[in-house]
């Protein structure tokens, strides 16, 4: 698993990006002239991509009750997607709406973090990455409930009580498997030590997030570390797992620099739809 | 660990009991009494019972993959949801039937072994392969709707724990058929290019469609018994006349042909006629020379195998809980 | 902790093909309305079940109360007994509200 290391010209304006009240760096030009619709993306993109692979597992699950509930996961976050997407093509305004945005922009414009795009790996993978992500989502979706924008913070509100039962489910499966055989435990083991690093980017503002904050629809999401660190590292103590060292830690996804997977995913995702423009489903 | 299943209870083989007990057991079907998992029933209709709920829980499984195929092509968000979510129900569907066999004493270990291992048999239209986007509407329509003709007439079996999970089941599988034949009429009234691909799914799954209803009745060798059980309520032929007759006129709704070249209505009889069924593919098909049977199952030992530690990892962590609480 | 039972195609099942112990579920379709036996799940632990047969009865909503219960911790009358336990009441006038006459003009009974 692979992340993807800045390289190159153009690091420095990267990294001057994240000094708040500067202008945000983002690989696509003109996209920042509406912060907003910048942030919307983020938090519907997070939901996409991971929604679509956790989707991959249907009909492969280690269990059919299993089978059920990555669906279920799935599915509600696929539904938030959609809705904030919607969202987010109104505050654009240029008629674009929640599938013109989900199958026809390309990976450079996606705003996922990178963690979310990682392939699905063996389950402990799949239930590592998924517990880090809920709960680290249910800390935003709380704060986005009391959004100025009136849709957004129903959408959050909607999305919190789906997101609470989410961490209930990954968080017992983290006990499960670091607390369960020696393989189990060994797995659950690598998975967190691969993915940490990944959760770093979830709590990198920038003048994005600072925008949204200020206009009362934001989250302060540095601010969210030590409460989230609170919750993982109680479940991981419980599941006898040991939290690996903060180090490097891989980022770009917020301004549209992915790893490679993001692509070869979108490329499975979009296909059909991109091979029929403007035709109706 | 305690004994989880409820156990049936078991004739005494051979006795003389067994011919007034079977009698008495036949006048309370012939009543339309539900028979439930605890009484008293001959082998030999708890066998028909496993092997008929073990199929279909079966095909419920197997149905998941063909389906699961187009997830993550979905064209967009809201078809990527329902074929999600119906999938997801498929699941639920094969849960609920195995839970019924379970009340019969066949635990669903058993069961997906067989499965997995070919011994066990499943509906043999999922190992057709989805080529295009159109052939999941088309599933929806044609696959879900013969299911369901199916699944009305189960309803009212005689086994209680089979007849409950069919009643279940058909909420849900009604629902499907309709957002099936809404994406087939979207295709059907959309581009060229959709219209050619909902019409050449259509000619592919047509005729396994028929073909999901089973043998001809003089070819069923099950058929009798089973209907006096009240297992099966009506004959394989009549079941799949009822599909064509309701299908027919769906499908001269949405402009779109039926490959069949004898399709004719017969006034007097007032059904619509249809053409030879070519058994001699049927039967390749269901002795696992279809074009995916090798595939399906290879996926599902696959997931079987590659989920065992996690299997075992969720019982390990439980045998510790109990283990610390019993201290 | 395995299933050691001989499965049908002869072989002892293993670990390897366990599919975790089995569980009864009952859903509450609404306040006041009485739990009702919906079918089953299998899981390892209570929490497990529960969360397995919200997945599995309850995701489409209508369920406000579950509950989980290992399918081994359930007496089950057996159908022989249902003479005695279940003789029908309906020739036991005393336990039908027909039975008792009330005086003219009483009200509130």
């Amino acid at each position: 698993m692979s992340g993807n290391r800045e390289q190159g010209t153009g690091n420095r304006d990267f990294n001057d990006g994240w000094v708040a009240g500067a202008r945000p760096a983002t690989a696509t030009s003109g996209v920042a002239a509406n912060p907003f619709f910048e942030y919307l993306l983020r938090l519907a993109d997070d939901r996409l991509v991971l929604g679509h692979r956790l989707s991959e597992w249907c009909g492969h699950a280690p269990i059919l009750e299993e089978d059920i509930a990555l669906a279920n996961i799935a599915l509600d976050l696929i539904g938030q997607a959609s809705m904030l997407l919607k969202l987010a093509g109104e505050v654009e305004g240029n008629g674009r709406n929640e599938d013109a945005l989900a199958y026809f922009r390309d990976a450079i414009e996606f705003r996922n973090a990178q963690l979310v795009e990682l392939p699905n790996g063996d389950f402990a993978v799949t239930i590592v990455r998924q517990f880090l992500f809920d709960a680290w989502d249910v800390l935003v979706l709380e704060r986005l409930t009391a959004a100025s924008n009136q849709v957004l913070a129903g959408i959050a509100a909607k999305a919190l009580k789906e997101s609470k039962y989410h961490l209930r489910h990954t968080a017992e499966w983290v006990r499960m498997l670091g607390d369960g055989t020696a393989e189990s435990h060994a797995r659950a083991q690598r998975a967190l030590d691969d993915l940490w690093p990944y959760t770093a980017e979830l709590f990198l503002g920038d003048a994005i997030d600072a925008a949204a904050v200020a206009s009362g629809s934001g989250v302060d999401v540095e601010a969210l570390r030590p409460r989230w660190g609170q919750t993982v590292e109680q479940v991981l103590a419980e599941a006898t797992l040991a939290v690996p060292k903060d180090g490097f830690a891989p980022r770009g996804g917020r301004t549209g620099r992915h790893t490679e997977h993001l692509g070869r995913m979108l490329a499975d995702m979009q296909s059909l739809a991109r091979a029929h423009p403007g035709a109706p489903w | 660990m305690t004994d989880q299943k409820s156990p049936a209870s078991a004739p005494a083989a051979g006795s003389p009991d067994d011919a007034a007990r079977v009698a008495e057991f036949e006048a309370r079907i012939a009543q339309g009494e539900s028979i439930e998992s605890k009484d008293w029933m001959p082998e030999r209709y708890r066998k028909q019972l496993v092997r008929m709920m073990s199929q279909h829980a079966h095909s419920e499984i197997v149905g998941m993959l063909p389906e699961g195929n187009w997830i993550t092509r979905a064209p967009s968000l809201r078809r990527k949801m329902v074929l999600l979510a119906k999938v997801q129900d498929e699941a639920g569907h094969g849960l609920y039937i195995y839970c019924g066999t379970e009340t019969l004493g066949v635990g669903r270990e058993e069961l997906v072994d067989q499965l997995l291992t070919g011994k066990a048999k499943y509906s043999s239209i999922f190992n057709y392969p989805t080529l295009t986007w159109a052939d999941i509407g088309v599933i929806g329509w044609f696959v879900d709707g013969a299911a369901i003709v199916n699944q009305t007439m189960l309803a009212k079996a005689s086994f209680g724990p089979y007849a409950r999970a069919m009643v279940r089941i058909c909420k849900e599988e009604n629902f499907h058929k309709k957002q099936g034949y809404e994406s087939v009429a979207t295709l059907a009234n959309g581009t060229p290019e959709q219209r050619a691909m909902v019409q050449d799914a259509v000619n592919r799954w047509w005729w396994p469609s028929l073909m999901m209803f089973g043998p001809s009745d003089k070819d069923s060798p099950n058929s009798a018994e089973l209907i006096r059980w009240r297992v099966k309520r009506d004959t394989n032929d009549t079941l799949r006349q009822r599909f064509v007759d309701l299908t027919v006129p769906q499908a001269r709704a949405v402009n779109l042909t039926l490959p069949d070249p004898d399709l004719r209505y017969n006034e007097q009889t007032e059904h619509w006629e249809f053409g030879e069924i070519d058994w001699k593919e049927f039967q390749e098909v269901i002795s696992g020379n279809g074009p995916c049977n090798r595939e399906r199952l290879a996926a599902r030992r696959k997931a079987h195998e590659d989920g065992a530690w996690v299997r075992e990892a969720a019982e390990a962590y439980a045998a510790k809980r109990q283990a610390v609480s019993a201290a | 902790m395995t299933n050691d039972s001989v499965s049908a195609t002869g072989g002892a099942t293993t670990a390897a093909e366990t599919q975790w112990d089995l569980w009864e579920v009952f859903t509450q379709e609404g306040e006041g309305a009485p739990h009702e036996h919906a079918g089953s799940v299998h899981a390892t632990t209570a929490e497990h079940a529960m969360q397995n047969a919200r997945d599995v009865y309850a995701r489409r909503g209508k369920v406000v109360s579950l509950w989980v219960v290992p399918t081994g911790a359930i007496v089950a009358s057996a159908p022989s007994d249902a003479g005695p336990l279940f003789d029908p009441g309906n020739d036991k006038a005393y336990r039908h509200p027909q039975f008792y006459k009330t005086p003219r003009g009483a009200r509130g009974l």
